[in-house]
């Protein structure tokens, strides 16, 4: 409508981001660096026994050390319920949620059972050295995929079986031509970001308010449960967020060592601050991932999937955390990914082990159901001698179906593919690589006796999960516009990216753009950071909010300039006339003058604005990898990456691609290097960063992004989706086709992660056997 | 608890005169006693190297050194880096390479990145990525690490 000069848009642009400045001065506030004179330091005291009998706990040389102010165990805490479910409540997982301190049983080696308060970090060390448990060993469980066993009395170690399906499975199998079998697992790793956890809590006795410090990703819904676990009304709890170091789904939700020093300073009225060092976060942060899939897919000879069957054990750990049965849930909903499917059904076993309890992980559900999936495609390829991309071709949805109702629910809302074009993108993607050409010089290879092959994995992500986002921007006597919102930041750039979305909006350079995100006292609701929702809920709420600023200083404006509201409109902060002539007057005026107005209604330049959507959105992507393997140590290099994504609308692409490379290595490490080990009692082996390898610069290819705009959203005015965890999704698949392609042995790979060792026995078995064709061509194995 | 000494670390120029145990790591004498908490704590076992800073103009894993071996020496940490608001060519290179998304990890590669330049300007870009694997980044998968540490080594051999 504007029609006067206006300067380039901001959205769509690769903008240095707003957040930066502190960060690379070392002016950064993560938990760690927040202090409050008077505080204790607190140290947990946890269970080195996977499973047993807690006899009892003896403090008292922990009590006697100077600088000891208090020991705290389960009967100190004892009127503190247990730590409720968030999301995905399913019936009968209550009983098996975790207390603030293992009572009578601890479950798992890192459960907490006792904490010590001191006045310094390193003598609360030394006191919880001190602290002795008397504990009677019981047998542990450590496979999902054996028998449940006894939770307590009465109560198994399989809480919940989580079903989702369609259609007329059972007919299906019993007719079609084909049935093709597979089982597949995923190893137990997880986010591990490389701040650890941490949190600081301040009573304010003249306030009567309880602080939070070094909260994250949910902070209004977890100060909701602290204060109604404490019992204190909402509104006398403040959580705050600061600089936040990586979440990946780990860091945020409502942890026993956030409850525990709320109580403690609400009780001993100083401040208390606790900082976990790396093995405890190794051992006690949620881990994730693991789970076992039996897979079955009816097939017609065409190779079209006309059924597909899983049954899956998830290895949840010691006890359902506030995720309850969230990770089941996705892997369910999303494992038929971009695929027609016409019947299908999933069963999740949910199943207790001693092990640290999981939750969710970037791309919860979602890495692990791809791996099946993709996998499951390649042995329907293999086993129908047909090519593995064209297989895909052949039963991926098309754009024509769009909106494609999946008869799936998932996190709330129904299964709704709301748009894409998947072959146009696969197409897009085999283009970059120049596929054919690619085989032919991999073949070459192979033929000089390289083992080197590519894979190629498609998966549809899921985000933008409301149902509702709601902000609050107001304008300053300076004209600096400030938006308020209840979303969180875990380092991904959205303080940029809402700036962008307001600037445009609102018509003002977006540097002069803060956005307060992470405050409980700032504004009453907020859905936090999750399921990359960001950029969808919080940046439509807010470019309806701009909007409705816009036109209230419009409103105010055309008063102060006597001019017609419809030939005014705001650009680089002014309220200016479109055709350029007369006077203007800066946003920076206008909030003066609304503020020093006697005779007005709403003082102050300010407005509200809200989004709700009852629907996630659908954006998708595509991987292929290049891998090479070493014929005498079977180590793994990643010679190539490709990642092509349909992001629908990208405000800021370098933002964009930042988080598909940073997800892509996390994947990466998931498939070949990460993973949590335990010896036959139970005990983790994987304690320090030396035993949880986590790549490095060297093991990590350049990765190529393509990021597109093909499929926008029709569920939000941008056509927004959102982008975080599409760079992780598909990296086991993609890797693992890569390797059997190299190898040249279907179904090389059927568990991540992907060790060394095993590729050389197949390697050794292949050569003995003579199944390693060196005059193999072009990406089918047989 | 073991006795008390006391030292002096000078940081970025400026001393601090401060009274630990023998087993105090130099990085919580740094983040703790003389305030400047943008040096980073990841593992506390010298593998992530968040906490890297310069001694003598070395990068040094902080949480692998005692404070007392410290005492009298040069360090330099990130707050060190900027003039006054003016951020050096390595901290623009990163913010225009989006180098960084937490944050956390940042202060070490700075750093690291900074001491090896300054020692080896015209490093070969194969050595470069060898050192610059010394640490740790869970967000950005490297890439635009790279990409800012080139960009600067280049900046800096033009001047």
């Amino acid at each position: 409508m504007a029609l006067s000069k206006q300067p380039i848009a901001f959205v769509g642009r690769s903008l240095p981001r707003l957040e930066d400045r502190p960060l690379l001065t070392g002016q950064g506030r993560f938990a760690a660096d927040i202090s409050f004179s008077g505080q204790l330091y607190m140290r947990v005291v946890r269970s080195n026994f996977a499973h047993g009998r807690l006899r009892a706990i003896d403090v008292s040389a922990a009590l006697a050390k100077p600088g000891v102010h208090a020991v705290w165990t389960a009967t100190d805490v004892a009127d503190i319920p247990p730590i409720d479910f968030r999301q995905s409540r399913v019936e009968g997982l209550d009983h098996y949620r975790q207390r603030v301190f293992a009572t009578d049983v601890v479950r798992y080696v890192g459960e907490p059972v006792a904490a010590v308060f001191a006045s310094d970090p390193y003598l609360a060390e030394d006191a919880a050295e001190l602290v002795v448990l008397d504990v009677d060993e019981l047998p542990v469980i450590l496979n999902a995929i054996d028998e449940p066993g006894e939770f307590e009395p009465g109560r198994r170690t399989e809480p919940a079986i989580v079903r989702k399906g369609y259609g007329d499975v059972d007919t299906v199998f019993s007719t079609a031509p084909i049935i093709v079998e597979a089982k597949f697992s995923i190893g137990r790793h997880s986010g591990v970001p490389l701040e650890t956890r941490g949190a600081i809590a301040r009573y304010d006795g003249e306030r009567d308010v309880l602080e939070l410090h070094g909260a994250a990703k949910v902070p209004h819904w977890n100060r909701d449960q602290i204060a109604l676990m404490l019992g204190r009304p909402a509104t006398s709890v403040h959580l705050y967020e600061g600089h936040v170091g990586g979440g990946f789904g780990i860091r945020g939700e409502l942890y026993p060592e956030d409850v525990l020093v709320c109580a403690a300073a609400l009780r001993m009225k100083r401040p208390v601050k606790w900082i976990e060092d790396r093995r405890e976060h190794l051992i006690a942060a949620n881990h994730s991932r693991q789970q076992d899939h039996h897979v079955r897919a009816a097939v017609d000879r065409d190779g079209l999937i006309l059924g597909l069957e899983d049954k899956i054990f998830h290895d949840q750990g010691a006890y359902v955390r506030t995720h309850a049965a969230t990770v089941p849930d996705l892997t369910a909903a999303m494992l038929p990914g971009p695929y027609r499917i016409p019947a299908y059904r999933a069963a999740v076993h949910i199943r207790l082990t001693n092990k640290t309890p999981c939750g969710t992980y970037r791309a919860p559900g979602r890495f692990e159901s791809t791996f099946v999936r993709e996998r499951l495609l390649d042995v329907i390829a293999d086993r129908l001698h047909l090519d593995r991309v064209e297989i895909r071709r052949r039963n991926l949805i098309s754009t024509q179906e769009m909106p494609y109702a999946r008869p799936l629910d998932t996190l709330g809302t129904k299964i709704a593919l709301d748009s894409g074009d998947y072959a146009a993108l696969l197409d897009k993607a085999l283009v970059a690589t120049e596929w054919s050409r690619l085989q032919e010089s991999l073949a070459e290879r192979r033929a000089a006796g390289e083992l080197v092959g590519a894979g190629v994995a498609l998966f549809v992500e899921k985000s933008g999960l409301g149902p509702f986002d709601e902000v609050r921007i107001s304008i300053d006597d300076d004209g600096i516009v400030e938006v308020i919102s209840g979303s969180a930041s875990v380092g991904q750039g959205m303080e940029t990216v809402i700036a962008q979305i307001c600037a445009d909006a609102l018509g003002v350079d977006y540097r002069n753009v803060r956005v307060i995100h992470g405050q409980t006292d700032r504004i009453e609701h907020g859905m936090g950071a999750f399921a990359s929702r960001v950029t969808v809920m919080t940046g439509e709420a807010t470019r309806v909010a701009a909007s409705a600023l816009k036109a209230k200083a419009i409103e105010a404006a055309s008063g102060l300039l006597q001019t017609p509201v419809a030939v005014l409109d705001v650009v680089e902060g002014k309220v200016v006339r479109i055709d350029g002539a007369g006077p203007s007057i800066g946003l920076d005026a206008v909030a003066r003058a609304l503020s020093l107005a006697a005779n007005v209604d709403e003082p102050g330049l300010s407005a509200e604005g809200s989004f709700r959507c009852n629907h996630m959105n659908y954006p998708y992507g595509v991987h292929i990898a290049v891998a090479r393997v070493d014929r005498d140590t079977g180590a793994i290099a990643i010679e190539r990456y490709l990642v092509a994504y349909d992001v629908g609308k990208a405000v800021n692409p370098m933002l964009i691609e930042g988080q598909i490379v940073g997800g892509c290595v996390q994947g990466i490490g998931g498939t070949l290097f990460e993973e949590f080990l335990y010896d036959e009692r139970g005990e983790p082996l994987s304690v320090t960063l030396a035993d949880y390898l986590m790549p490095t610069m060297l093991e990590v290819p350049s990765v190529e992004v393509i990021i597109c705009e093909d499929a926008p959203s029709p569920l939000n005015p941008m056509g927004l989706k959102g982008a975080g965890e599409g760079g992780a999704n598909a990296v086991g698949a993609a890797i693992a086709a890569a390797i059997d392609d190299a190898l040249g042995v279907p179904s090389a790979v059927t568990e991540l992660p992907i060790m060394p060792q095993r590729l050389r026995r197949l390697i050794g078995c292949s050569e003995r056997s003579g199944l390693l064709d060196r005059s193999r061509t072009a990406n089918s194995i047989s | 608890m073991s006795e008390r000494a006391e030292i002096t670390l000078t940081i970025n120029g400026r001393t601090y005169v401060i009274s630990v145990e023998s087993r105090r790591t130099l990085v919580d004498a740094i983040r703790d006693d003389c305030g400047q908490t943008g040096t980073h704590i990841g593992c506390e076992h010298g593998v992530c190297g968040a906490c890297t800073v310069l001694v003598e103009g070395e990068p040094v894993r902080s949480c692998l050194m005692f404070a007392v071996q410290a005492d009298g020496k040069n360090i330099r940490t990130v707050e060190g880096l900027a003039k006054g608001d003016e951020l050096n060519v390595l901290q623009r290179a990163f913010m225009e390479n989006h180098g960084l998304q937490c944050g956390f990890c940042t202060p070490g590669f700075l750093m690291l990145i900074t001491g090896v330049l300054e020692r080896k300007p015209n490093i070969s870009d194969e050595h470069l990525v060898e050192v610059l694997s010394s640490n740790l980044c869970r967000c950005t998968g490297y890439q635009n690490i790279l990409k800012a540490a080139r960009w600067a080594a280049a900046e800096m051999r033009r001047h």
